[in-house]
């Protein structure tokens, strides 16, 4: 691995793992049939396991630019059931 | 990313595992003696030692409120417990009433000795709560900064062990195999073995970890859900159930609480152990008496405790009060057994034990494998080459982390016994004798980062450990030779703990001193090397 690809990839870790960590609480939070005190909760839960595995995805995939592509995508689906389950 | 899945994962393991190593040993390490914090603080305030709770106990602290503060707004006596010998009187003045501003308000409180009724002062220190909030906010920088470090260090576990598990493709082959004297092989097999071993506590550990600090780090999902106001979330969740003080009303006399208490003691089959008291000698004043809930560890952490509540003037019974039985969802399940099992205040002595010794084994886990990262670079040297400068740095932060944090908490209690009682600031001069030894030997540890540095430090260290008990029966009335340390477990617990770690400290310097075995290979020797085989030797010396 070049310093540039472990560079790239330690960013896409760090601040990808916790952008779509945020936004899989966020979209959680709203979206998922219970009360609001228990989505949050359940939102919690996965977000932190979620943003360990963003990371050792972005340093198991072939490229750094495959590693921010994974995890822009997974946020993009966390972002649009945010939209989706949030009040008005 | 060269090869396979398995080989980044090993990668990502190991330099993860360096960068944040010597933090997660020295969180570890602290963390650990958290279990035991409460003990820690009763030791380093051999003032309060002198005290058992009596018959008369309940009218002596009354007695002191009344002296104290007869017309406070509210009372609050703690009776001792096992792990608290003296009686903690709390009370809310009238006055700072119309001040409530922003922090809680914590009002006045006092120790009273159980036995004798005197207030007790104890020496200035943090007793233990200084390492248990090192464990998650380091020390001398904001509180914010060190808690984000922290559990910076913390993800950076979770996904140490992650990878690790991936690394290992025979975990459990693994975990049977250990080859005691082989050098490099023997301390993979005793980071595998720690590591597997409490491979449970370790996940458990990390995830409440991060999860204890929600609010902080996560707080997107509750502004999501709460857009109003975030508060709404903590009302909905923690409510503590609400005290509605009243005014105080017209000066009465108040009923004896001594009936009160047999009462609610044989209604609950159990002691009280914390009494109320709001408006008291008032006519409207009223009495609480609590028990101790069942532990629970599903449960809700805080409050819900059984309570009867009496009239404060004549005495009748108003109300019992239950743990809410309430159903707890599946994810908050989750969230309650994690958070309780992290902090273990559910835990009865011997559990605490057990929760103590997972802790060590963590704590050998992330030294094992520090450990291994420099041998392993220090047997890839060519014959007569000589270490290279980041490779001595990695030793000496090694040794700084790992001998050095040992012997700065010897430090640590031994201040606590040595300096002067009536000292100004004296609890800070405390952390100040832990933190200047432990820079001491991280500069001694960067001066000679190898074999002879190594064995200076376990010595010192080994020498210290035994100190404490021996400076306890030179400076206190309750040392391992009297009835009062042994009349309360947790004090000569804390005094046998030290002698163990001492016995440790002098078999891995044993191991140390002793000429390496000629191996087939002649590797060449390095720091704590030849202790490899001793694997609970560096794991019994770090708490």
């Amino acid at each position: 691995m070049t310093p540039l690809s472990i560079t790239s990839r330690t960013l896409a870790a760090a601040l990808g793992g916790y952008a779509l960590s945020a936004l899989c609480a966020m979209a959680l939070a709203v979206i998922l049939p219970m009360p609001r005190n228990e989505a949050v909760i359940t939102g919690i839960l996965v977000a932190f396991l979620l943003c360990a595995c963003a990371a050792i995805w972005a340093f198991s995939v072939r490229s750094a630019w495959r590693a921010w592509g994974g995890i822009a995508l997974v946020s993009l689906v966390f972002g649009a059931l945010y939209l989706i389950g949030s009040p008005p | 990313m060269n090869g396979s899945f398995r080989q980044s994962m090993a990668w990502l393991h190991t330099w993860v595992g360096l960068l944040l190593g010597w933090l997660l040993v020295a969180i570890f390490i602290t963390g650990t003696s958290a279990y035991f914090r409460e003990e820690i603080t009763l030791w380093m305030e051999p003032e309060t030692h002198d005290s058992t709770l009596t018959p008369n106990t309940l009218d002596m602290a009354v007695a002191v409120l009344n002296d104290k503060a007869s017309d406070a707004r509210s009372w609050d006596i703690s009776l001792p417990s096992a792990r608290h010998t003296v009686a903690e009187l709390r009370w809310q003045p009238l006055q700072q009433r119309q001040q409530q501003g922003g922090g809680r308000n914590r009002g006045e409180s006092v120790s009273m000795d159980a036995d004798s009724g005197q207030v007790v002062e104890p020496r200035d220190t943090a007793g233990g709560n200084f390492l248990y909030r090192f464990h998650y906010q380091l020390h001398g920088i904001p509180r914010e900064v060190g808690r984000w470090v922290v559990c910076l260090a913390t993800m950076f576990m979770l996904i140490a062990i992650i990878s690790g598990v991936i690394t290992h493709k025979k975990i459990f082959k693994d975990f049977f195999t250990f080859r005691p004297g082989k050098g490099q092989r023997s301390w993979l097999d005793a980071h595998n073995a720690t590591a597997v071993l409490a491979l449970p506590f370790h996940f458990m550990i990390t995830y409440s970890g991060l999860l204890l600090f929600m609010t902080m780090l996560m707080p997107w999902g509750i502004d999501a859900a709460y857009p109003e106001n975030r508060r709404d979330f903590f009302s909905e969740v923690f409510s503590r159930g609400g005290e509605e003080a009243q005014r105080p009303g017209n000066p009465a006399e108040m009923v004896d609480i001594k009936p009160l208490i047999a009462q609610t003691e044989a209604h609950f089959g159990k002691p009280v152990t914390r009494i109320g008291v709001t408006n008291p000698n008032r006519d409207n004043a009223v009495i609480s008496l609590r028990v101790d809930r069942d532990p629970a560890i599903t449960a809700r952490q805080r409050g819900g405790d059984p309570v009867q509540v009496y009239n404060g003037v004549n005495g009748e019974l108003q109300e019992t009060l239950l743990p809410s039985e309430d159903p707890v969802s599946p994810s908050w399940r989750i969230y309650n057994v994690f958070t309780s099992l992290h902090m273990a205040r559910f835990a009865d002595p011997l559990t605490r034990w057990l929760f103590f010794l997972f802790g060590i084994a963590g704590s050998a886990m992330a030294i094992t494998g520090m450990l291994l990262w420099a041998n392993k670079r220090t047997q890839q040297l060519k014959r007569d080459q000589v270490p290279g400068s980041s490779l001595k740095l990695v030793n000496g932060l090694n040794m700084a982390t790992i001998s050095g944090l040992m012997i700065a908490i010897a430090a640590y209690f031994i201040g606590n016994r040595l300096l002067p009682v009536t000292l100004e600031n004296r609890g800070d001069q405390e952390i100040q004798v832990f933190f200047l030894v432990w820079l001491a030997a991280l500069i001694h540890a960067l001066l000679r980062p190898n074999r002879s540095g190594w064995q200076e430090q376990v010595a010192l260290g080994t020498v210290l450990w035994l100190a404490v008990p021996v400076i306890n029966v030179l400076t206190t009335d309750s040392h391992l030779f009297t009835a009062v340390a042994w009349q309360h477990p947790a004090l000569a617990s804390v005094d046998l703990v030290c002698l163990a770690f001492a016995g440790a400290g002098g078999y891995t310097f044993w191991r140390l001193i002793r000429k390496p075995a000629p191996a087939k290979h002649a590797p060449r020797k390095k720091p704590a090397k030849r202790t490899a085989p001793s694997t609970t030797a560096p794991a019994g010396e770090n708490s």
